[in-house]
């Protein structure tokens, strides 16, 4: 008994040391050299300036802009929480109604063809972090109507954007293609520029 | 819809595992026998070791002093751990000023982490400190795996020692599970981790203003080192509330295949540990058989459940699978796959809300944790758990035959056919009670988010997780109210499921742990039988089969009402509850 007393305090004095202070500190050290980037939230910069971080989806508003998912946060980062909306919740299928009535109003308006059951789930289903940063290809395609003729550009260059910025899947394997949001608008803002 | 790339995703999955087993199982098997690694230079970090601990590594200890050593880590870290969390106001690395914790939420989240459970009721970033998650939290992921490997190894040795009735040295096993095991290999994850981006930083949050400028932060801490360990250690807990959701814990469908991977690595090799230390490696693989079928069956059911979408979003017009709580880039296939692998294993890690699962999608992962997390089960829990259903197995096809049951060899008797039926019923039993009492009293009903059948689901997983030590939620259900306010101030946490809950977790640990411990010393040094003509095989797909049905039988009788209550009722109807 007085053993074991004796190597618990040793023991967690020494642990605490090693993986509660080092081993974190030696993955901080070497990550931010050998990755610099990635260890500090791949931030996006445009003009120097910091617009948020290519791995967080944020709201978009605008009709110029793609919209991101819808989000339980507000696309708050730094205090992420789950919808914890269930499958036989009478708020989640009004929630989801209403955001697909939304959806087709403002789609509608630039693509008359569109129906609700056409619309793609994750345009009126919350991401579980509440910072999705992509959405889905379908979703893109329908919102890129919209977005060329509010900027006036052609609706293939506008697709070919999407292209460009779709993530494809892991080893081209692993997990499923996403259209890059914050990416795919800061793009379109650099070319409407040009 | 299911897709065909959908499917083949799971395919690779499981063709990956199954590959990854062996390999990691002989590199564990070699590091347990472990005297020629103590011998030589590179054995010079263990040796300074057991030097400061005053252990002798030739030390053989029998079962109950086996078990003393590791109640009193266990006893030591969990007041270490409260203690770091009742006084995380005055720690350094504490960029955001967080305020100490109250004490009933203290109470459970300690119990959750040396329980190796990793429930959270506390919201990682915005209550805990820099130095709570370094220096508490990710110190207890390690040494509550650590624990659970040592008893695991112990427990093997139970089976093949011949001569000797000893089960090792638990602080050499502790020792060598940290060294050689989790530490290099949570290392190399780590910086494998961050190189795809999650993050790992100790500055302060990044404020920045979006494109269409609303102030927001960039939350940084030292995600990666705790992400590598909360896996490899199947513990759970994240660095942010939304787990590994998160992108800055878990950015691309490459990683969440890591991130399984990781969970399942050492559960699954020790199946393979355990064929080769009893000398049968065939009873190895009949183990990681009946482990993985019902795991497959698991992962279909979720896929094509998730995959066919949710009442809620057919009634309102919308086709398609349920995304409801799930990240685009993971889809459909990693997050049924992901929702599976850490039921089964007792990880708890999340990368979707479990709560938003359609009601089948989400009667699995109960279900998954209701057999006593057997399925690979937690690090070293999954292995030990899950040699008591083989015993129980055995003493089912010894009745059916009328013959003495024999495993390995060694007779099986009335005492250790008790102590199994202690160590395979004490987390039911807690999870059903502790359930009934929440709800039959009244007190856990402030705990609940959503009403009807899914807020028994809520209570019913709740307990379910915490006494079978998994840690995912339906994250509806809470034990800790949290004003938006800065530092937390005026924060407090629920009494009744704190303590319910941390009660259940310590409970569902030790119980089962002492009981398999105490088997063990019962089977070590008994003579092993040479096979004979009239032996039942262990190491066959018939027998894999038997074991099968002896996990289902306990846990469907066991469960089945309490199922049907909740996500059960959900899965069949389109009704719509508020």
């Amino acid at each position: 008994m007085k053993r074991d007393a004796h190597a618990t305090v040793v023991a967690l004095a020494v642990l605490t040391l090693v993986l509660g202070l080092a081993y974190p500190l030696a993955v901080t050290g070497v990550g931010q050299v050998a990755f610099h980037d990635a260890a500090n939230g791949s931030q996006l910069t445009v003009d120097g300036r910091t617009v948020g971080s290519r791995l967080l989806g944020q709201g978009f508003r605008a009709t110029r802009y793609f919209h991101s998912r819808p989000s339980q946060t507000d696309w708050n980062p730094s205090a992420t929480a789950f919808s914890n909306a269930g499958p036989n919740g009478a708020d989640t299928r009004a929630a989801i109604a209403a955001r697909a009535a939304a959806y087709l109003r403002l789609e509608g308006r630039y693509d008359s063809g569109l129906t609700r059951a056409a619309i793609p789930p994750d345009a009126v289903q919350t991401s579980g972090s509440g910072v999705d940063p992509h959405i889905t290809v379908a979703n893109a395609r329908i919102q890129a109507r919209r977005v060329a003729q509010v900027r006036g550009l052609p609706l293939a260059r506008v697709d070919r954007l999407v292209d460009e910025h779709t993530d494809g899947r892991g080893l081209g394997l692993f997990g499923e293609p996403g259209v890059n949001v914050l990416e795919l608008n800061v793009a379109l803002d650099q070319e409407t520029a040009r | 819809m299911t897709t065909a790339q959908g499917w083949l995703q799971v395919g690779l999955f499981c063709a990956l595992l199954t590959a990854l087993t062996p390999l990691l199982g002989a590199y564990m098997h070699k590091v347990f026998r472990g005297d020629a690694i103590l011998a030589s230079s590179a054995g010079r970090v263990e040796r300074g070791f057991y030097r400061i601990l005053r252990v002798d590594p030739g030390e053989e200890q029998d079962w109950k002093a086996y078990a003393r050593s590791v109640l009193v880590v266990s006893l030591g870290s969990w007041l270490l751990l409260y203690l770091i969390l009742r006084t995380q106001g005055i720690h350094p690395f504490n960029p955001a000023g967080f305020s100490s914790g109250p004490a009933d939420l203290s109470f459970n989240t300690a119990s959750s982490f040396v329980s190796n459970t990793n429930w959270q009721f506390y919201a990682g970033e915005t209550t805990l400190s820099n130095f709570s998650q370094m220096a508490g939290l990710a110190v207890q992921n390690f040494v509550s795996a650590a624990v659970g490997i040592a008893v695991a190894i112990a427990v093997i040795r139970g089976f093949s020692n011949r001569s000797l009735s000893t089960l090792g040295c638990f602080w050499v096993d502790f020792t060598r599970a940290l060294l050689y095991v989790l530490l290099p290999i949570a290392f190399a994850l780590a910086l494998l981790f961050v190189s795809q981006g999650v993050v790992q930083s100790l500055a302060p949050a990044r404020a920045f203003t979006s494109l269409e400028g609303a102030e927001q932060a960039i939350a940084l801490g030292p995600v990666a080192s705790q992400e590598a360990i909360k896996l490899l250690g199947t513990n759970g807990g994240g660095f942010f509330n939304v787990n590994s959701a998160m992108p800055f814990e878990n950015p691309s469908g490459l990683v969440n295949v890591v991130q399984m991977l990781a969970i399942l690595a050492i559960p699954a090799g020790l199946t393979a540990t355990f064929g080769r230390m009893v000398g049968n490696r065939r009873q190895g693989w009949m183990i990681y058989g009946a482990m993985f079928a019902f795991f497959a069956a698991a992962v279909a059911i979720v896929y094509a459940a998730e995959a066919h979408g949710s009442p809620a979003q057919h009634l309102a017009g919308i086709a398609g699978g349920n995304l409801e709580g799930k990240e685009t880039r993971f889809g459909m296939p990693g997050t049924s796959l992901f929702a599976v692998v850490t039921t089964v294993a007792s990880c708890g890690a999340v990368n979707a809300a479990m709560e938003s699962l359609t009601g089948i999608g989400g009667a699995i992962p109960m279900a998954n944790m209701m057999t006593g997390e057997v399925i690979f089960g937690g690090v070293g829990s999954g292995l030990y758990s899950m040699l008591m259903f083989v015993i129980l197995a055995v003493f089912v096809a010894g009745l059916m035959v009328g013959r003495t049951p024999e495993l390995l060899g060694k007779k099986i008797g009335a005492r250790e056919v008790k102590l199994t039926m202690i160590g395979t019923l004490a987390a039911p039993l807690l999870a059903l009670v502790a359930t009934a009492a929440a709800i039959a009293s009244g007190h856990g009903l402030r705990s609940i988010h959503n009403g009807g059948p899914q807020g028994f689901s809520e209570t019913l997983y709740a307990y379910v997780s915490q006494a079978n030590n998994n840690g995912s939620a339906f994250a509806g259900y809470t034990g800790f109210v949290q004003p938006n306010a800065p530092g937390n101030a005026g924060a407090f946490g629920l009494t009744f499921a704190d303590l319910l809950g941390g009660g259940a977790m310590l409970a569902g640990r030790f119980l089962p742990l002492v009981a398999v411990l105490a088997i063990a010393g019962a089977l070590a040094g008994r003579t092993a039988h040479p096979d004979g003509p009239g032996t039942l095989r262990t190491d066959t797909a018939t027998f894999g089969a038997l074991t099968i049905g002896t996990i289902l039988l306990v846990a469907l009788l066991t469960f089945v009402p309490a199922l049907l209550l909740g996500p059960v009722v959900q899965g069949l109807t389109d009704r719509m509850f508020r």
